[in-house]
């Protein structure tokens, strides 16, 4: 599985969530490669990928893109991302 | 340990609190200009840094009470590392769900990579709520470094 944490320059906020996603993966026992993007360059990305985790407001500038997007407001808390990806793995 | 990068990316000149800021512009110009002081930026930083919420949004209002400021890699970047700001009264940055920001912590990233392992540590000390809780609370640098030491030296503040 391939995610990608997306911000606005892939350098700050993206690299948190990264670190989140990886730590919220191995609570679920499971593995993802997770690549960080920033805004500009992860629409095109996105085709590449099976999930997308980013703030609302990058979410709603991202529009419409293939793979499903998790939408994080607290990049240190490692619930609501556990939670978030739970919900939305279980789903697909 | 852990959390020691924490306190060398983290120069003692770079930690201030009691801030005072009128609004989200004024609270990056403050946590800027340390920064310049600091040796880690030079003064062009601070615009790119408010230009950069101007044009993605409060999206780096990261969590509850907290931002991370910060633009991208330039030249106006002179060494990597963070400063912390503690204001003495929050400010909005227009985040639907995480605002007033009490909280700055300026990042300067002269490339991707040398900042990653102390950010690792930031947000490891920020989703602990008790050194969250006394970083908020803090009323003087003394303070701000106390809370780095416990973390450093125990991974708690409690």
């Amino acid at each position: 599985m391939k995610i990608l944490a997306v911000c606005g320059m892939g350098l700050g906020s993206s690299l948190l969530l990264r670190m989140q996603v990886e730590k919220a993966m191995q609570r679920l026992g499971l593995h993802a490669d997770v690549e960080v993007a920033d805004i500009g360059v992860a629409r095109a990305m996105a085709q590449t990928v099976d999930l997308i985790v980013t703030t609302r407001e990058l979410a709603e500038r991202l529009g419409d893109v293939k793979p499903r997007v998790v939408v994080i407001s607290n990049f240190v808390d490692l619930e609501e991302m556990t939670r978030k990806l739970r919900e939305v793995l279980q789903a697909s | 340990m852990p959390g020691q990068v924490l306190l060398e990316m983290i120069p003692e000149e770079a930690i201030q609190a009691g801030v005072s800021a009128a609004d989200w512009r004024a609270a990056l110009r403050a946590c800027g200009e340390i920064m310049v002081k600091t040796g880690l930026v030079d003064l062009p930083y601070i615009d790119q840094m408010i230009a950069a919420v101007e044009d993605l949004g409060p999206y780096m209002v990261i969590a509850p009470g907290i931002a991370l400021a910060h633009a991208r890699p330039s030249p106006a970047v002179r060494r990597p590392g963070f400063s912390i700001v503690v204001l003495d009264a929050p400010v909005s940055f227009g985040h639907p769900e995480n605002d007033p920001v009490r909280l700055i912590i300026g990042l300067a990233a002269p490339d991707p990579h040398s900042h990653v392992q102390a950010l690792a540590a930031i947000a490891e000390m920020l989703s602990d709520e008790s050194c969250r809780s006394a970083l908020f609370q803090a009323k003087s640098r003394r303070d701000v470094l106390h809370v780095l030491t416990e973390f450093s030296e125990r991974g708690s503040c409690a």
